[in-house]
């Protein structure tokens, strides 16, 4: 029997639950829809926590799985599991909700109700995401996940909503289509949607795809997921969903729905299309570093300052697929790691831009100006969270960059050195930015009285605030649950490197962070064989 | 050789819809109370469906083998049938707003039935052509049922005039397969000397363009959205899933049963399918009339089942590879599609009001606020047409894709991909209506439309349907995919 219960199937439907339970709630009172939506999602967010607790720590394969038979003909299967990669990616989630629900305590005020539900069914499609382990499945949550976002950007959203809901379904919708073409292809090709039978299938060499099949399957897929994340030059739709998104829908949108397009190149891209996505590395790395550079560029020159974090996100997401992509165990760890520290950052850049709008109404840099005299502890907690996005040290966005780079380094150092203009760009247009909005001379007679951040945000920016700083400094917590999962990927991808790649390199210091790297790549090779002897 | 028992049992649903056809018309001038012909209708639908469970169960083929009952056809009577069943529920309140007699109404109704159930069923061609016309011509004077009304008047002469001119392409075509196979029994055309007969082959063609008509595909499409436009609504609901059900399934068992007529056919149902997806879909997107767009998206439907029947035949000529998924899929998507359309139409049939005035997007604006239930049934409905998952739509698209891709159609497939894409567009662009648009002055202040029992019923089970075949399609697939389907 697979082991662990039902955790995994009471993480995705438990919000969903809740939002049944709050439609056919009677009556109209606000603060009790509020209260049962976030008593919910911290309740979720204690489940996904217990999976800290289940599943073993730093094992390679997936965990605590669960297998029913759904559909017989073609035989799609219930199967749910989760590893190293997707655990945390499900944290984020459930830790992402309820920051979102308390930030839209005050400023959704017209169809309350819908707004909660929308946001827990829209945790349903992304834990489901995370959690499926059959190809169907996958595409399901994937595509159930659109409408409630649809619906968060188009009925609470800002002037030009509409517009930026249909262009994000569209665009989406554009992507999955061919994905499912392809999932189909895949269907013919081995006669299961199910992931681990197609990963033993090619382990084994039972699947053999031709290399022009495999180019185009990988393409399919692709195209979904770099829509998703979104990867230059298709982060047109990006822009628009954020401007015209409200806080908690940009939240949840940076935080974790761009990463369930990462998330696919990790999970299914590569350990399905290896040979593919070997060939394709050195284009999508392009790409990826053209997004780095373009998405800073553009961030810079923003005078829009939910743009311009739009933007940021481009940039940022641009070293997760370059640290994907390059094929290395420390790479890879870092785009993980990146992944979820964009979560954080950039989810509480968007909550502070959010509470300015909500004092203001306006996402004009030029509309600000010396905020930093009405609100020394907003303005505190921006700089706090401006640094943590441009990496600096003892910070979570650092840990991320610098695995990105460093891995990418000891692979192609030429992609390195261009990757890190990004840093430097990234503090540019971040610090730029915040000088504008926050020093000088107070331009406008209304931010002169404008009121610093209440009870609630306080209590929002200190969360925010300390796993910002706990993910900065207590990284191995994470990389040492990492740490396999990645490595088994890059064995998938790149069979010959498998144990080169793992090797500890890192023998000489190199700054403050590596001690905690070496450690986890040691684990990751020490760990590997014997493990994977005990997936396949 | 004469008729026996068994004969009428295989035919019993049939039977069973016109004699209630005759029925109500017999009574309708002793009988004065609306109430009563409504249930007449109910029970004469419901009958001639449970009757389907009997002729399901002595299968085989009747009357010398002129009609077939067979899983295939036990399918398409159940589905027949049901229609019939949520029409009359549908339409009782809305002959009652608009003042329409009630009797004639059902008993046309109840005679399409019986036609398109013998189209489902029939074995030989002469058997199809009755059934065919049984059910055009009860249509053709329901889509005219509302006589003062001019647009209604155009829909019943339009419909008139080119379906006759397309049954007159499908006499003429069973004329000349008649000539050249010397039969007219589908599973009598069996001879090698038909794969290479010209006069065989335009035979199918003529056949092909007469069905292709009444199933709207592309380049005889052009009467659906001014039929679907101008009939009553419900007599829409009806078009839109009924008729072209019955079609389908002649098509099918033509297709399937008919060596030569798999030949090389794929490529007349390939650019068909194409043609339909795209006239349907870019069609549908300039619309403003809700009515209208159901209709062209009605057409771009029969493009994806389309793209089944491209798959269907591929398989068939190859012989090697199991066709069975594929007719599944053209049997499930219809089953989907005609809950969708039902309940799509019995809702705008319902907020159209007296006089079906107000059809046009701007009146469904700021829906969810004025009828939140309503507007969700409706989303429902569009996310199926949409094909998103837990919907049953979903499963639709999925197993045609699966068709398609199982016979290496890749381009049609992508050319599909690519319609659903143009799709969502203008079925998002009515959720977006109702959703994100504040209802104008007048709605808001005329207040929810009343929705009775009986289209209360109609909703509750197309949106469950929905749903639940979203959700566990399993039942029909095991069902559709027995290899005894066609009774062989």
């Amino acid at each position: 029997m697979l082991p662990g219960g039902h955790l995994l199937s009471v993480l995705i439907f438990f919000p969903a639950i809740g939002a049944l339970a709050l439609l056919m709630l009677r009556g109209d009172d606000h603060k009790f829809i509020r209260i049962i939506a976030l008593v919910v999602s911290l309740v979720e967010f204690l489940f996904s926590l217990w999976m800290l607790v289940k599943a073993p720590l730093g094992a390679a394969g997936y965990q605590l799985r669960e297998y029913a038979n759904w559909i017989n003909q073609p035989p799609i299967n219930y199967h749910l599991g989760v590893d190293g990669i997707s655990l945390f990616l499900v944290i984020l989630t459930t830790f992402l909700t309820p920051i979102s629900i308390l930030a839209s305590w005050k400023s959704i005020e017209h169809r309350v109700k819908e707004f909660f539900v929308m946001l827990l069914m829209l945790e349903v499609g992304v834990v489901g995401v995370f959690l499926s382990l059959d190809l169907f499945l996958f595409f399901l949550f994937w595509e159930v996940m659109l409408i409630p976002m649809a619906f968060l950007i188009g009925i609470w959203g800002h002037e030009r909503r509409v517009y930026a809901a249909v262009k994000f379904v569209l665009y989406t919708m554009a992507g999955s289509i061919l994905m499912l073409v392809g999932i189909i292809w895949l269907y013919n090709a081995t006669g299961t949607f199910d992931l681990p039978t197609i990963q033993n299938m090619l382990a084994t060499g039972l699947l053999a795809l031709s290399p022009r099949e495999e180019m185009l399957l990988f393409l399919a897929f692709f195209l979904a997921f770099a829509i998703k994340v979104p990867l230059f030059p298709l982060h047109t739709w990006l822009p628009d969903a954020h401007v015209e998104a409200p806080t908690a829908g940009s939240v949840m949108l940076a935080g974790v729905l761009l990463k369930m397009g990462t998330y696919g190149m990790i999970r299914f891209c590569l350990p399905l299309f290896p040979g593919a996505a070997r060939r394709a590395a050195g284009w999508v790395a392009a790409l990826a570093i053209i997004g780095i550079i373009y998405g800073a560029l553009v961030a810079m020159v923003q005078p829009n300052l939910k743009k311009l974090v739009a933007y940021s996100s481009v940039s940022h997401l641009g070293f997760v697929v370059l640290g994907i992509f390059a094929f290395h165990n420390i790479s890879m760890q870092g785009a993980v790691y990146q992944m979820l520290a964009h979560g954080i950052s950039t989810g509480a850049l968007f909550l502070l831009v959010g509470m300015l709008y909500d004092r203001r109404h306006t996402f004009e840099i030029s509309e600000y100006g010396g905020l930093a005299t009405p609100m020394p502890k907003l303005a505190a907690f921006f700089l706090f969270v401006a640094l943590s996005s441009l990496g600096l040290p003892m910070l979570n966005g650092f840990v991320g960059e610098y695995l990105v780079l460093l891995g990418t380094y000891q692979r192609h150092w030429g992609w390195a050195t261009w990757a890190a203009l990004g840093v430097i760009l990234s503090a540019c247009y971040l610090l730029w930015s915040y000088q504008r909005v926050f020093f000088g001379e107070i331009t406008r007679e209304k931010n002169r009285t404008l009121p610093d951040a209440s009870a609630r945000e306080k209590w929002i920016l200190v969360t925010m605030a300390i796993v910002t700083l706990w993910m900065g400094i207590g990284s191995t917590f994470i990389t040492a649950r990492t740490a396999a999962a990645a490595q088994d990927v890059i064995d998938q991808v790149e069979p010959q490197h498998a144990f080169e790649a793992a090797a500890p390199k890192a023998t000489t210091p190199r700054g403050t962070a590596p001690h905690t790297k070496r450690d986890s790549a040691s684990a990751a090779a020490n760990n590997i064989p014997t493990e994977r002897l005990g997936l396949r | 050789m004469l008729p026996s028992v068994i004969d009428a049992y295989r035919v019993l649903p049939e039977l069973v819809w016109c004699g209630f056809g005759v029925l109500v018309m017999l009574l309708q001038p002793f009988v004065r109370t609306r109430q009563f012909f409504t249930f007449l209708a109910l029970i004469g639908a419901l009958g001639g469906t449970a009757a389907s469970v009997t002729a399901a169960m002595h299968a085989g083929p009747g009357f010398g083998g002129l009609v077939q009952s067979d899983s295939f056809s036990f399918f398409f009577r159940l589905l027949i049938g049901a229609v019939a069943f949520l029409v009359v529920l549908a339409s009782a309140p809305y002959l009652e707003r608009e003042r329409l007699p009630f009797a004639e109404f059902y008993s046309l109704l109840l005679f399409a039935a019986a036609g398109m159930g013998v189209l489902a069923s029939a074995q030989e061609l002469l058997t199809a052509f009755i059934g065919l016309e049984m059910s055009s011509i009860s249509s053709y004077v329901l889509a005219g049922y509302r006589r003062d009304a001019l647009k209604s008047g155009e829909s019943a002469m339009k419909y008139f005039l080119l379906g006759s001119f397309a049954t007159a392409f499908f006499l003429y075509g069973i004329a000349l397969v008649y000539g050249s196979s010397g039969t007219t029994m589908l599973v009598k055309m069996d001879s090698a000397d038909l794969l290479h007969s010209t006069l065989f082959e335009l035979g199918l063609a003529m056949i092909l363009i007469g069905l292709g008509f009444k199933v709207a595909a592309a380049p005889f499409q052009v009467w659906t959205p001014d039929v679907y436009e101008g009939a009553p609504t419900p007599v829409t609901a009806l078009f839109s899933a009924g008729p072209k059900a019955a079609a389908f399934a002649l098509l099918l068992r033509i297709f399937a049963t008919v060596p030569a007529a798999t030949h090389f056919w794929f490529w007349a149902f390939w650019v068909l399918a194409a043609l339909t997806m795209f006239a349907g879909n870019l069609g549908a997107l300039v619309q403003t009339n809700v009515k209208r767009l159901l209709a062209y998206s009605s057409i771009a439907h029969a493009g994806y089942i389309l793209v089944a029947f491209a798959a269907v035949t591929l398989m068939a000529r190859d012989k090697s590879s199991d066709a069975g998924p594929a007719y599944a899929a053209v049997l499930f998507y219809l089953l989907s599609y005609a809950l969708v359309k039902m309940g799509a139409f019995t809702i705008v049939s319902q907020l159209g009001g007296t006089g079906e005035k107000n059809l046009s997007l701007d009146d469904y604006a700021g829906l969810s606020q004025r009828q939140p239930w309503v507007a969700a049934a409706l989303s429902v409905y569009l996310l199926s047409l949409l094909g998103l998952p837990v919907t049953a739509g979903f499963f639709g698209k999925f197993y045609i894709f699966k068709a398609a891709v199982n016979s290496h159609l890749m381009w049609l497939a992508v050319l599909m991909a690519i319609n659903s894409i143009i799709g969502a567009y203008y079925y998002l662009r009515v959720i977006v209506v109702m959703y994100m648009r504040e209802s104008s002055a007048e709605a808001a202040a005329l207040g929810p439309v009343s929705f009775p029992i009986g289209v209360n019923v109609v909703l509750w089970i197309t949106v469950a349907g929905t749903i639940l075949f979203g959700l566990y399609p399993n039942p029909v697939i095991n069902f559709i995919l027995q290899p005894t389907l066609l009774g062989r």
